[in-house]
């Protein structure tokens, strides 16, 4: 008899579950794990209060991201500059020192690897198509992009794989998101992912795992399909996923940490065996029309308050949901914008290009494409690019990418989630508006009062020189 | 973790949809190493403005929190989960919360209990002047009215509460499958441990 068709995301559960309980709740192995400063010093001192080892240190990958400043971190003499916030010093120290105590891999804040743990993991082939991925940050789901089953985790189940290298999870629900037709001009998976969220809503995804099929995903890049499995989680989503194909091979081959001689090729052909089966159903199904998604920005407080550029502030009177309403007008309200009003042409202060969705290389050059030639806008305060990871920088450094930065005004940054949170020196002002290539627009993400406006890194770029949301197909 | 049975008190009517985690607590908090001390960053922004349901006197000591749809949506930092505690929450009432905050609030012995809009409509007012019960063994939630809804939970973790379980300690006691699944990895997918060894 035929085995029951199954869905990716099917193939890579069944693969991982060591143990079945009753309850239906699997004990699912985690074959990769990636550790940063934030979540996981409780983890480290819980398993130090039960007196617990790491039980398989090769499988986790440590490095600073969240909390590091992204200004010099060596001086002339190349000495390490001291970190000015005492909490924030105290927490990269407790990283380094526990993951010597504990043995794990580690490219610390002056490694060339160093950088935000969701770029440097596919960079560095740690990981891989089939896997499955945990990290103490919900931006985890970015891996699916390699075709891995990728999800964020709080810290007490961070301290869970560390001491068991498995997890006690449910199955999630399947949900497929099909987008036929294609994306045009100047518009990028961002665009893409932000007009998704649009549609099905922050919580649209809740339980389920997302498969993104469709022609357009199968041409995209591997980076780009990082950025669009990166905004899973801002889709209610915990995890989402694109089949691994011959791009992901050719992307892979070569890195550090992938397989390498006959291992490549028997991975290989493991991971051509990842794919939804024909027949296969899921759950919830939404169909989007690539060619109806235009350059989108956000207007709101939740990263489902997108519109096209050239679209308006919603009333929120227009929503059908009395919640959403009050919603609506509490974020209008914190952004300072009034029902009826262009978004393009609305003035910023603040422009950042970068974070775990947008600060790979081709985000770079998109933005460096806008860019070249011309010069910040008079009324853009602080403007900056922050590269993914070291690697990321050597390479935009080798290309001329940081000149074309630099001589139009931006300021160029060590690797680091920066501006993104609020919690390192990178911050944006109260009241102030930020074109901004993160993942999130909610109340105070920035810094408190901060009025972030979610785009491309062409966009983002565009508003630089524009000193205005501005539709970037204008510009190109 | 401490065993969860019966909660029962004063229930915070903050009702809002899409409360999400840098909401409950801001990034700046998150510098800490411990798990304690957080209820005085949690809301920091809402309890910023005058009148505030978080600062009413009414609530103070609540252990039950009221919200609207998609809580605890973001960021997956379980200092939100600790932020609570720490206030003395010991259950959020909602229609419904994001997977990885109630995971979060699960290990930290704080019951997510989603009703439908309408109970959680009926309970923002009662809330407004009368103390909610909340009790896991039968998985309801009862008022001085006479209310009386039920909520789902999944059994496992039902037990877990109950019965105040170590979910590391219970993993660890499956060592034996752990190990059995980690030999067959190792026969059938041996490309996949041999590239991250660590140097001898």
């Amino acid at each position: 008899m035929a085995s029951k068709p199954r869905t990716l995301y099917e193939k890579i559960w069944d693969a991982h579950v060591v143990e079945r309980r009753e309850d239906g709740t699997c004990l699912i192995f985690i074959d990769r794990h990636l550790v940063h400063e934030v979540t996981s010093p409780q983890a480290f001192e819980g398993l130090r209060l039960a007196g617990r080892p790491v039980r398989r240190p090769e499988l986790t990958l440590a490095t600073p991201d969240h909390n590091l400043p992204t200004t010099a971190r060596i001086d002339a003499a190349g000495q390490r500059l001291p970190i000015a916030d005492s909490q924030s010093a105290q927490q990269l120290g407790a990283l380094e020192a526990n993951v010597a105590e504990f043995g794990i891999r580690y490219f610390g804040a002056t490694a060339r690897q160093q950088g935000i743990v969701h770029v440097v993991g596919p960079e560095q082939g740690f990981s891989l198509p089939g896997t499955t991925i945990v990290c103490g940050d919900s931006h985890t789901a970015a891996h699916g992009g390699m075709g891995a089953l990728a999800f964020g985790i709080g810290t007490s189940e961070v301290e869970h794989v560390l001491a068991t290298q498995t997890l006690l999870l449910q199955p999630s629900r399947t949900m497929e998101i099909r987008v036929t037709g294609e994306l045009g001009p100047g518009v990028t998976s961002k665009d893409l992912i932000l007009h998704i969220i649009g549609v099905i809503g922050t919580a649209g995804g809740t339980g389920h795992v997302i498969e993104y099929r469709g022609e357009v995903f199968e041409r995209m890049s591997v980076e780009s399909r990082l950025t669009v499995c990166n905004m899973s989680i801002e889709g209610g989503a915990r995890s989402g996923l694109v089949a691994p194909d011959e791009t992901t091979f050719a992307y892979l081959k070569g890195r550090p940490f992938a397989p390498q001689g006959a291992d490549w090729d028997a991975a290989v052909e493991y991971w051509r065996t990842l794919r939804t089966d024909e027949g296969a159903t899921f759950d919830k199904s939404v169909v989007i029309d690539a060619t109806q998604v235009q350059p989108t920005v956000t207007w709101g407080t939740s990263p489902e308050d997108t519109a096209p550029i050239n679209g308006i502030v919603p009333d929120p009177d227009s929503f059908a949901d009395p919640s959403k309403q009050d919603a609506a007008r509490k974020s209008l309200a914190y952004m300072g914008l009034v029902p009826g009003q262009p978004l393009a042409g609305l003035p910023v202060e603040n422009v950042f290009i970068g974070s775990c969705t947008n600060s790979r290389i081709e985000d770079l050059r998109a933005a460096a494409a806008v860019l070249k030639g011309r010069h910040r806008a008079d009324n853009v305060k602080w403007a900056i690019v922050v590269p993914g990871s070291g690697l990321v920088k050597e390479q935009a450094e080798a290309e001329g990418l940081d000149r074309i930065f630099t001589e139009a005004g931006l300021e160029w940054r060590e690797p680091g989630c920066s501006a993104c949170l609020g919690m390192n020196p990178d911050k944006v002002p109260a009241g102030e508006r930020c074109a901004s290539t993160s993942n999130r627009n909610f109340v105070g993400r920035q810094g408190p009062g901060s009025r972030t406006h979610l785009v491309s890194p062409a966009m983002a770029a565009a508003a630089a020189v524009t000193g205005r949301l501005v539709d970037v197909r204008e510009l190109i | 973790m401490d065993a969860v049975r019966a909660i029962d008190g004063r229930a915070i009517p903050f009702g809002l949809k899409n409360v999400d985690t840098d909401l409950i607590i801001p990034a700046r908090w998150l510098k800490t190493i411990s798990r304690e001390g957080l209820g005085v960053g949690a809301f920091e922004s809402v309890r910023a403005e005058p009148g505030n349901v978080f600062d009413d006197p009414r609530y103070a000591g609540a252990p039950i929190l009221i919200a609207g749809d998609n809580f605890g949506c973001g960021s997956s930092r379980e200092h939100a989960a600790w932020a609570l505690a720490d206030m003395g929450v010991r259950a959020v009432i909602a229609p419904s919360f994001s997977d990885i905050f109630s995971g979060n609030a699960f290990k930290n012995g704080i019951l997510t209990v989603a009703l439908p809009q309408e109970a959680v409509d009926r309970l923002l007012l009662v809330a407004q002047t009368d103390p909610v019960s909340i009790d896991l063994e039968t998985q309801t939630v009862t008022t001085p009215f006479q209310d009386r809804f039920t909520f789902p939970i999944d059994p496992f973790r039902k037990d877990c509460l109950l019965r105040g379980l170590d979910e590391i300690g219970l993993t660890l006691a499956r060592d034996g499958a752990i190990v059995g699944y980690e030999d067959q990895l190792a026969a059938t997918r041996p490309w996949l441990v041999r590239g991250t060894a660590l140097p001898a």
